[in-house]
Order: C-alpha cells, then sequence, then structure tokens
C-alpha cells in the first residue's frame, strides 16, 4: 500500500446534443428576453488595435455534409500576442479585445463567422515563438468531447515554418488542413471531422 | 474580488479513457463525426493556460432561476421544483472561483423550446429552458429549475434518454474547457441510454449522477441535488525550470 494522492477524476464529457443553442445561443435560436445579448458574438469595438479580420468556413462530415448543428468557440492574443485573461503573466492585454469568440453554424448552410483581429505571435513553452493562430473548439451532437484545433494564416509562411506545434507533426502533408485560405480580409477555414483531408486535432 | 494570484501552471493531460471515445457507433451520430485520425500532442502554450472570464455584471437576477427566467409575471413553470447545487472543483480538489457554468434542459414533460425539436409533448409556455450563474469564492453554484422530463430521440427504434440537464463549464484556461450532462440518482433510463454509454467506465457514469439531497431541500417548495463538476487540474511549480543559457 501507498499514500493517496487524493487525485478527483476530471468529469466525463458528454455530447453537447443537438440542442446546445438553448444553453449558449438562445437569442440566435429566438429565444429572447432571458439574456439581453448571446455570449461571444462581439470580440471587438471601435477601439480594438490591430488588423481586422473575418474568419469564416463550415465543419464538414465525413459523407461530405456540413454540421448545422454545431457550435464553436474560438479563443486567441490580441494584436500584441497578448491573451485577455486573468492567466495572462506576460503583461496586459488589448481591453477592447476578448480574445474569445462563440457562435453556433447557421442552421441551414452551416456557416460560422467571426469578426475578429489578426492576432500576434505568442511564446511556446520553451521560448521559440509559435505563429499567429487561433485555437477552435468545436462541440455538437455526435461530438462526444469537444474537438481542438487551431487555424493558422497563409499569409505568414516564414513563422509558419518555424512553428513548434506544426514542425512537431509527423505527416507534414497534413499540415495545409490548419492553414485559412485568405481573400483579402477574410479567411475561410473548413474542418474537416474524416475523409482526406480530415483536420488536425490535438490533444491539448 | 480574488486576492489570491490565480494559478499558472499547465494542465494534467486528460484521461482519454475516462472520458467517452470520439466513435461511438450505438450513438449513431457518432460515425460520421468522430475524426479517425490519432490526435497530436503538445504541452500547454499560452493559449492553453489562459481563457475568458466573465464578471459578475454578466449576470441578470433571474440567471440562476428556470422557474421564472422566463415566466410571464405572476407565473411559474409548471414541474417538480428543484434546486442543483455543488461546486466547480479542480482534480486536486479545490473549489475553483469566479467561473461561468451554463446549462439547459428539456421541460418537465421533456420537450425542448427548439426550432428542430419534434417530440409531440407541449411547450410549457413559462420555461424557457436555460441558465446561468458563476462559482463563488469556494467554487459553489446552484440553480433552481424544474426537473427535465425523459424523452424519445431518433437513434434506436425506442431509445429514451434519461432526465438530464446540460452543463458548459469554463475554467480558468481554455483547455479546461468542458461540456457534460447531470443524471439524477434512481432513474432507470442511465444504464439504457446510448449516449451515457459512449463512456465505458462506471465510476465516471456515477459522477455524472446528482445525489437527492434531502438535507438541502427548502420544506414545502423544492427538493435538492448535490452535483459537483470536476475540471482538469493544473500542474504546481514546485521548482521552475529553466532553459539554460537564460
Ligand atoms: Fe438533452
Amino acid at each position: 500500500m501507498v499514500q493517496d494522492l487524493g487525485l478527483l477524476k476530471e468529469s466525463a464529457s458528454q455530447t453537447a446534443g443537438p440542442y446546445v443553442h438553448i444553453g449558449t445561443a438562445p437569442n440566435f435560436l429566438g429565444t429572447t428576453g432571458v439574456y439581453p445579448e448571446d455570449l461571444g458574438i462581439s470580440m471587438v469595438n471601435d477601439k480594438t488595435r490591430g488588423e481586422r479580420i473575418t474568419i469564416t468556413g463550415r465543419i464538414i462530415d465525413g459523407t461530405g455534409t456540413p454540421l448545422r448543428d454545431a457550435l464553436i468557440e474560438i479563443w486567441q492574443a490580441d494584436s500584441g500576442g497578448l491573451y485577455n485573461s486573468p492567466t495572462e503573466t506576460r503583461g496586459a492585454a488589448d481591453p477592447n479585445f476578448t480574445g474569445w469568440g462563440r457562435t453556433p453554424c447557421d442552421f441551414t448552410t452551416g456557416v460560422f463567422t467571426f469578426e475578429t483581429v489578426k492576432p500576434g505571435a505568442t511564446p511556446y513553452p520553451d521560448r521559440r515563438m509559435q505563429a499567429p493562430h487561433v485555437t477552435f473548439w468545436i462541440v455538437a451532437r455526435g461530438i462526444n468531447l469537444g474537438l481542438n484545433t487551431r487555424m493558422y494564416f497563409p499569409d505568414e509562411e516564414k513563422a509558419n515554418a518555424e512553428d513548434p506545434v506544426l514542425k512537431r507533426i509527423e505527416h507534414q502533408n497534413r499540415v495545409p488542413t490548419l492553414i485559412a485560405k485568405k481573400d483579402g480580409s477574410t479567411y475561410t477555414f473548413d474542418i474537416h471531422l474524416q475523409g482526406d483531408n480530415e483536420t488536425i486535432f490535438f490533444d491539448i | 474580488m480574488h486576492n489570491i494570484k490565480p494559478e499558472t501552471g499547465g494542465f494534467f493531460p486528460r484521461d482519454r479513457n475516462w472520458h467517452p471515445k470520439a466513435y461511438t457507433p450505438d450513438y449513431k451520430t457518432s460515425v460520421v463525426r468522430s475524426p479517425q485520425k490519432a490526435l497530436i500532442s503538445f504541452p500547454n502554450t499560452v493559449g492553453e493556460i489562459t481563457g475568458p472570464m466573465f464578471g459578475h455584471d454578466l449576470l441578470g437576477e433571474l440567471d440562476d432561476d428556470l422557474i421564472y427566467n422566463y415566466a410571464k409575471p405572476g407565473e411559474s413553470a409548471i414541474g417538480e421544483r428543484i434546486i442543483v447545487y455543488g461546486k466547480v472543483l479542480d482534480e486536486r480538489g479545490r473549489g475553483i472561483p469566479g467561473v461561468l457554468v451554463e446549462f439547459w434542459q428539456a421541460n418537465a414533460a421533456g420537450r425542448y423550446r427548439h426550432r428542430n425539436e419534434g417530440y409531440l409533448a407541449p411547450l410549457d409556455p413559462n420555461f424557457g429552458g436555460c441558465g446561468r450563474t458563476i462559482s463563488g469564492e469556494d467554487g459553489s453554484y446552484r440553480f433552481r429549475t424544474v426537473k427535465p422530463g425523459p424523452y424519445p430521440w431518433p437513434n434506436g427504434v425506442n431509445d429514451w434518454r434519461p432526465s438530464h440537464i446540460h452543463f458548459s463549464i469554463f475554467g480558468t484556461g481554455f483547455a479546461q474547457r468542458l461540456i457534460t450532462q447531470m443524471y439524477f440518482e434512481g432513474d432507470p433510463l442511465i444504464w439504457q441510454c446510448p449516449i451515457v454509454r459512449t463512456i465505458n467506465d462506471e465510476a465516471a457514469i456515477k459522477q455524472l449522477t446528482a445525489a437527492l439531497d434531502m438535507a438541502n431541500t427548502i420544506p414545502m417548495d423544492a427538493r435538492a441535488y448535490k452535483f459537483d463538476i470536476v475540471l482538469r487540474g493544473r500542474r504546481s511549480t514546485l521548482f521552475e525550470n529553466r532553459m539554460e543559457g537564460n
């Protein structure tokens, strides 16, 4: 016998189900009057520093069908590379940028859209720099545990080539699944749950 | 609000044998929505260690009272009145203060207020089905609601969900983000449910089952169910590692 470490187990995940909107985006659903607005719908305001961008895309299942009942959250650094969070120890982030966005996919098209700013670079634990990126968290009916991935920027080729996370991916031919397509200030990031182009998902 | 500096260490790895796997064919929708390639691991960086936090000014007066937050003045939701309470803890057993907890559920008849819902049970005009709160200094939270009814769902020919409340919990770091469901002690549907049974470990299912707590009922008003939620713990930095030359 040895001493008990006294640790608890993390509560097991269960799917968000098809009705995730009720709890996380009731106004989007049409249930008004409970919350003044849905959380996470605006990340920026007039005073936010940095380059304004739009991130859009769809989540596509193994049959090629876009998910129309998924919920996506994104989390990212501000234009200076700082996170707006009490656990950010490197300095104060732009107070006019939340860094966190949340939206359901469109009920008809499955398209999601975020209005945000391009994030700055952030450090890896060994102090190398990570290329600018946006963290994605995806929940939906049929997804038992939220999926984590990252969106990188196609116009950051040099930084992407040095990114410590991208570099540790064994099958480098999969790296393009993490890189958005750029058209003006709009970045399109389609997420494939399965298939030849299955997006890389992370265990963080 | 907090005098103690928040912990900023990396998180304990997730136990992916404790959580449900992605591919669980008895829950049919998972078949085409489950990634098939291995997840890529990397050590927590600042983007995983940090996360959004929400202030108490977010909360409306009735956000934690589903019996009244959608009801017309002078009316209330129909159903068994209950209080759900507990703590948001980390894996070290410490309460996590100041984190947002959101919840949603069907009404007492098992019907959701949702455009895609097809169950024939009636809507309750006084029940919206959503609520939220922020944990206190010791991680505690509570809300009042009606007990949701079980409902049938299209999976097998005759699959019914046990009564359950959906929970969305934020921690202090984005890697703690969790959505789960709370079940009710004594419900025979728990062990028959294909969604519950995506979890392989019986102990993990019991951990999601709230206990009836008669010591915390409000006599002549509402019964209480206790439901603690555990989020990933942070490694403590007993010794700081420094790269050579720094
Ligand atoms: Fe449900």
